[in-house]
């Protein structure tokens, strides 16, 4: 009862320190609305002003169309170069695609030769190049295409392959950026809030004050984790009901309060990792510098950036200790998919696990350190 | 001499104030100060903490800017740039706080010939220099001690030793003596009457919160709130304000409002009778951190009611003790027994019957005056109905009615420590343990706050265990011990312990003891006083006016040579240096693959012919899809794909077969999971990919592969990277990300870490010059970034395989040149940054974004628009990424490449150049 109560005040104590503190206030606001909406929308498209460049052995008519079929913003104008340019502009990264037409390509294309045209891509700009490559394709077949047409009648194929997109028909970005964002946030936040207030408070000295009081290590910690997390949960929730839902308009399949209660799990274990950090770097630049270690690859290799299937094995294995791992795949399960506990519940648990664990791991850390801390 | 002018006017004066002022953002440092400060002489600054002398003395050291009316020191005005480029090498300025201006990583012998180096000295000299000040301030035993692990009067003579090197016409001490036990404060200005001897032209100007002390100085200046009290010999001023003492004179001297209240502190006699209880009792009390004895078998008893004082210099023990007494600690060896009961860290129970007010008067700044007094009742449990009635006690009590709503930060000192007392004492405590209580408060406040201790031992029964290094409280006290090296010396009461010495002050009885405990472990202390030495030195120097270049190589190696030595003893930023970016190579490599790969599908076939099952064997045949068991129904896909079973679902109509062969239309369906966008385009095009090259096996095996093979044919070449794998592309960008941010970030915190600690102020009074300044803190992070370069290619090319074509010399130059373009925008960063945590946060985001968004990592250069656009064509990333991709996958030379490297050659003079306007020689 009287640990209750301890734990109570104490948490009120670091809500009203939190209060006061407006670089964390503008940190935790601005995470959970400016830093959604651009992550939201930010996304690049697929294809932006790509720089291509044409050598253009056949000067016809064909020719001309396919050069002027690329425009912004999708391509930039096309640059008429010659062979020789060619290879030192690629080399200087000037171009990412370099489209060649062959001498005679309008007789031969009328022909039914079926002529090659040959395209150049710069592969060391993966995305760009990979994605602009199957458009520089359908373009030019298009425009070829269309102009054959005008000429004689051209036979179709047969079978067709119908592409559908289930949970997000028109593979709309903003829904999946809004949501990623919230989940990288929810880990940086509770981590920056747990171990700043405990550094704050050995900058403070007020340790000292806490340690001399009837009060165990275990009350003072768990004041910090419940306060911290629930401060991130209820910005979790406003930036779910009120960014994504409200201003992005993402519609959202599943449950969101069995998404925060999973999120309620992650944050004790987050939480509890910033004490941990907190302890091992006694004093805020370190403590900063212990954070860009430990965040990056906790939010790099959780499976949100890129799928968990394209890592190394020993990186999934890995990985799969990091509680990031677990809630990003239970929050894309259920806010994606509209998955139920019955299909999240695995996550849950080693969330459990993970996160007690971890806070085992924070007291012991937090107990024999905390009285070299005062 | 310059000063001929002022000698002229009959005193000669080494400085001149008329009218200054000095604001700190609203507050008033200085106010409207004139003053003429005599050559040749002691000067000694009296006054509490926060009135101002210290700002006074930055200003008179040339350390800060003068903001309003005029300093003129040695002859000129400090405002000049070129005077204070002559003054600087003449004064030597040793700012407030033990060893604040030192490096405490750093041995004695290093800070030494750091600061000699400054001053140009070579090496021969700097090695008889560190001799003869050594020896001469009995330091010379610990040369290769880190400075952080010194006592506290061994930083101060180090200090000492530091500001000595170059032979100063005018030395500057702040506080030298605060915190530092007698016998050490005594030895101190032994020395300093020494070297005054030895040199008399030096002019010597001193603050101290220490009033016994300033009666040794030739003349003194009292100073309350920004404007100075009095000025006069200490004789003087006594008569003046006719008392005994130059505290009592100078309460005197404080205007009468503050004085309001004031009386003399008189502690009735302990009742008779007392004797039989015990409040505290150690015995043998002993803590070890390591191999270090931070208190060595401490005995004493305390009985209830009783003043007992702790005195001791800093580090003696004294908090050791007292946080071993709370629980704070845990005890290496002995016992200690509260009121019978032996401590017990984990018994919460005595925690109830002790409070503790720790240095500092630690409080919650971010709770008011009453918020902080009801978490500390709410925290040891007072009942509801008490709990009002308490707090209200307390604030009448300790006077805070006025402030219940304010911010402990905005009170000033007095207040502050009031409520520090009366947050301790919330719970009614029948012992109270207090650390150091009075430090810095104003004599009027100090006495306040010693009548309210008499009042809670005599008629509460209180029991006050109090730590302290002023004389005058210790003679208050029933009795004190006085502790050294973590040894109790002597206890008694403090005026038989007087009588016991045969000498007529407590300080005096103090210093004996100190003398014969320190005659066995310590150094010949200043035994032998060697004022030969200190001459010799100061004759010898070196001419100062070579030494009026403005770069100076030797200055600058003084600076890498200092930086690269604090670096090795890092281990937290030396890590990051190191291993950082080896980390964060792996994680990016590998976290920010594009390649798909493994993907799960499940085919639902309709059809179930040699045919459908043909067109699935060409999905799963792929490396990139991994086959599930079959589906049967939507409600099966659907469910599936929910669970993230599947990524993919592949529906074959009924009578595909058949369709095929007759060549109707037909449709396949394929069902992908959009919940990662980027991940279901790349699978929608490997589908599409699969369904066009099954089509056309199709068409081959019924010969009419003319019919379906269309009217062109576009054949693709990616360059570079035939296989398209992200990792190749992916980790030639991702060095120049990492080079850019760690280096910038590890050369940020450099110079944001000096101004946090203080030890900037080395800067600003050395006559080193800005650019020396960043280029010698630069060079030690350009070598450590050019190592973590070398070790990023050997784990590209041998542990993430990626092939390297190109020339690893163009590469590796072109690194040297870029990590010094990324360190110069770490250092100009750093210009405007305050404090480590924002220069951190500040460079990360200033670096990483240009460096991951506009410099072509993902999108090249060119086909960015607007500020990005901007941005990338001058930011040095994009040409070294272009620089890095061509030796990496396009195997290019120097030939090839050397455009690249214009503009990062470009970029290095104009960031520094920025960064050495921006730097401020001195402070604001």
């Amino acid at each position: 009862m009287r640990t209750l109560a301890n734990i109570g005040h104490l948490g009120v104590k670091e809500l009203r320190s939190l209060s006061r503190d407006p670089t964390m206030l503008i940190l935790v606001v601005y995470a959970f609305t400016l830093a959604i909406y651009s992550g939201a929308t930010a996304m690049p498209e697929t294809l932006n002003r790509a720089p291509i460049a044409i050598i253009d052995y056949d000067r016809s008519q064909l020719s001309a169309r396919i050069t002027d079929a690329f425009y912004l913003p999708y391509f930039t104008e096309p640059s008429l170069i010659g062979e020789a340019e060619m290879d030192r502009r690629m080399d200087e990264g000037i171009d990412t695609f370099a489209l060649s037409i062959p001498p005679d390509f309008e007789r031969d294309v009328l022909a039914g030769n079926a002529p090659a045209v040959q395209l150049n891509v710069d592969a060391t700009r993966i995305s760009q190049g990979f994605t602009g490559a199957g458009y520089v394709q359908s373009i030019v077949s298009g425009i070829v295409t269309d102009f054959v047409e005008g000429h004689r009648s051209v036979d179709d194929l047969s079978v067709d392959l119908t592409l559908r997109s289930r949970f997000n028909p028109t593979l709309d970005k903003s829904w999946f950026g809004g949501i990623m964002e919230i989940i990288d946030n929810v880990t940086m936040l509770s981590i920056i809030l747990t171990g700043a207030a405990l550094i704050r408070e050995r900058e403070h000295g007020t340790v000292e004050h806490l340690l001399v009081m009837p009060l165990t290590p275990f009350e003072i910690m768990i004041s910090k984790v419940w306060s911290m997390g629930l401060v991130v949960l209820v910005a979790t929730a406003f930036a779910l009901l009120v960014m994504v839902q409200g201003l992005l308009a993402v519609p959202i399949e599943g449950s969101i309060p069995l998404f925060l209660a999973g999120a309620a799990l992650h944050l004790f274990a987050t939480t509890s990792m910033g004490i941990f950090l907190a302890t091992v770097a006694r004093s805020m630049p370190r403590f900063g510098l212990l954070l860009i270690l430990t965040l990056l690859p906790l939010q790099m290799l959780s499976g949100g950036n890129t799928p968990r299937e394209s890592m190394p094995e020993f990186i999934q294995t890995i990985m799969l200790a990091a509680p990031t791992t677990h809630f990003v795949s239970l929050a894309q399960a259920i806010l994606y998919r509209g998955a139920g506990l019955s299909v999240v519940w695995p996550q849950f648990l080693a969330l459990i696990a993970i996160g007690g664990v971890l806070f085992a791991l924070a007291l012991v850390r937090f107990r024999s350190t905390i009285s070299a801390m005062a | 001499m310059s000063e001929a002018a002022a000698q002229e006017a009959g005193v000669p004066v080494v400085a001149r104030l008329r009218n200054v002022g000095l604001h700190y953002r609203r507050a008033e440092a200085l106010a409207d100060v004139t003053l003429d400060i005599e050559a040749r002489r002691m000067v000694g600054f009296i006054g509490p903490d926060g009135v101002g002398k210290s700002s006074l003395f930055s200003l008179v050291a040339g350390a800060r800017k003068v903001q309003t009316g005029s300093v003129e020191v040695l002859g000129g005005d400090m405002r000049d740039a070129a005077h204070r480029q002559t003054a600087c090498p003449r004064i030597a300025y040793m700012p407030q706080g033990l060893g604040k201006n030192l490096y405490a990583t750093l041995s004695v012998a290093e800070n030494i010939d750091f600061f000699a180096r400054l001053f140009g000295h070579d090496r021969a000299e700097r090695r008889r220099r560190i001799a003869d000040l050594t020896t001469s301030t009995g330091l010379a035993p610990f040369v290769d001690r880190p400075a952080g692990k010194l006592s506290g009067g061994m930083k101060q003579k180090l200090g000492l030793c530091c500001a000595l090197v170059h032979d100063p016409d005018l030395l500057i001490l702040d506080e030298p003596t605060t915190g530092v036990d007698p016998l050490s404060r005594r030895q101190f200005w032994e020395l300093i009457d020494r070297i005054r001897a030895s040199r008399p032209a030096m002019s010597v100007i001193v603050a101290t919160a220490y009033m016994e002390e300033a009666a040794r100085f030739d003349h003194l200046v009292a100073m309350d709130a920004g404007r100075i009290l009095a000025e006069g010999t200490p004789a003087a001023l006594l008569e003046r304000t006719g008392t005994t003492s130059l505290e009592a004179a100078f309460v005197e001297l404080l205007p009468q409002e503050q004085r309001l209240g004031y009386e003399g502190v008189t502690i009735p006699p302990q009742p008779d009778g007392a004797d039989g209880d015990i409040a505290i009792e150690a015995e043998g009390l002993t803590k070890r951190f390591g191999d270090f004895t931070a208190v060595d078998h401490v005995s004493f008893r305390i009985r209830r009611g009783e003043i007992f004082g702790f005195l001791g210099s800093n580090g003696c023990g004294k908090t050791t003790t007292m946080k071993m007494l709370t629980g704070l600690l845990s005890v290496s060896e002995g016992r200690a027994l509260l009121f019978g009961q032996e401590i017990d860290p984990d018994d919460l129970r005595t925690r109830r019957r002790v409070g503790y007010m720790s240095q500092a008067f630690s409080l919650y700044g971010e709770l008011t005056v009453r918020q902080n007094l009801e978490l500390h009742a709410r925290l040891f449990h007072l009942p509801l109905e008490e709990r009002e009635g308490r707090i209200a006690e307390m604030i009448e009590r300790f006077d805070l009615a006025d402030v219940t709503g304010s911010l402990p930060e905005a009170l000033p000192l007095g207040h502050r420590q009031r409520l520090s007392l009366a947050v301790a004492m919330i719970h009614a405590p029948e012992l109270l343990i207090l650390d150091e209580p009075t430090s810095g408060v104003d004599p009027v406040a100090r006495d306040a706050f010693w009548r309210i201790l008499a009042e809670l031992s005599r008629r509460d029964r209180v029991t006050i265990f109090i730590s302290t290094h002023f004389m005058n409280e210790a003679e208050r006290c029933d009795r004190i011990s006085l502790m050294h090296n973590g040894k109790v010396l002597v206890t008694g009461e403090p005026a038989a312990l007087v009588t016991e010495r045969g000498v007529e002050r407590l300080e005096d009885a103090f210093i004996a003891w100190l003398d014969e405990a320190s005659t066995a472990p310590q150094a010949p202390a200043v035994a032998t006083p060697t004022p030969a030495a200190v001459e010799t030195s100061a004759t010898e120097g070196v001419a100062q006016t070579q030494l009026r270049r403005y770069f100076d190589p030797r200055r600058m190696l003084s600076y890498s040579n200092r930086e690269a030595l604090e670096l090795r003893r890092d281990p937290i930023r030396l890590t990051l240096a190191l291993l950082g970016s080896v980390i964060l190579m792996l994680v990016m490599g590998y976290g920010i693959s594009l390649d798909v790969e493994g993907l799960t599908f499940a085919v639902l076939d309709r059809d179930q012919t040699t045919t459908s099952r043909d067109y699935s064997y060409a999905i799963s045949g792929s490396r990139y899809f991994l086959e599930k068991p079959p589906l049967t129904s939507y409600a099966e896909l659907d469910q599936r794909m929910r669970d993230g079973d599947i990524s993919l679902a592949i529906e074959i109509p009924p009578g595909f077969a058949r369709d095929v062969a007759r060549g109707s239309d037909i449709s396949v369906a394929a069902w992908i999971d959009g919940a990662m966008p980027t991940r279901a385009e790349t699978i929608s095009g490997y589908v599409q990919g699969m369904h066009a090259h099954w089509l056309e096996a199709k068409a081959r095996e019924a010969g009419n592969a003319d019919a379906l093979s269309g009217l062109v044919t576009i054949e693709t070449r990616y360059l570079y990277n035939p296989d398209v794998k992200s990792i190749i592309a992916i980790v030639p960008a991702v060095i120049p990300v990492l080079l850019m941010l760690i280096p910038s970030m590890l050369a940020a915190l450099s110079v944001v870490r000096e101004k946090e600690l203080g030890s900037i102020v080395n800067f600003y009074v050395t006559p080193t010059t800005r650019l020396e300044f960043l280029v010698g803190k630069q060079i030690p992070y350009v070598v450590l970034s050019t190592l973590s370069f070398l070790t990023l290619l050997v784990l590209a090319v041998f542990v993430l395989g990626v092939p390297f074509s190109g020339s690893v010399l163009t590469i590796t130059l072109a690194a040297i040149i870029y990590v010094t373009s990324s360190t110069a925008i770490g250092l100009l960063i750093s210009t405007f940054m305050k404090s480590q945590i924002a220069a951190l946060f500040g460079t990360s985001i200033l670096s990483m974004l240009p460096a991951v968004s506009f410099s072509g990592m993902i999108d090249p250069v060119s086909s960015l628009e607007g500020i990005g656009r901007v941005i990338g064509e001058i930011y040095p990333t994009s040409y070294f990424l272009t620089i890095s991709r061509g030796a990496f996958s396009k195997g290019l030379g120097l030939a090839d490449l050397w455009p690249s490297f214009l503009p990062l050659l470009v970029a290095i003079p104009v960031i520094l150049g920025a960064a050495v306007l921006a730097l401020a020689k001195q402070d604001r």
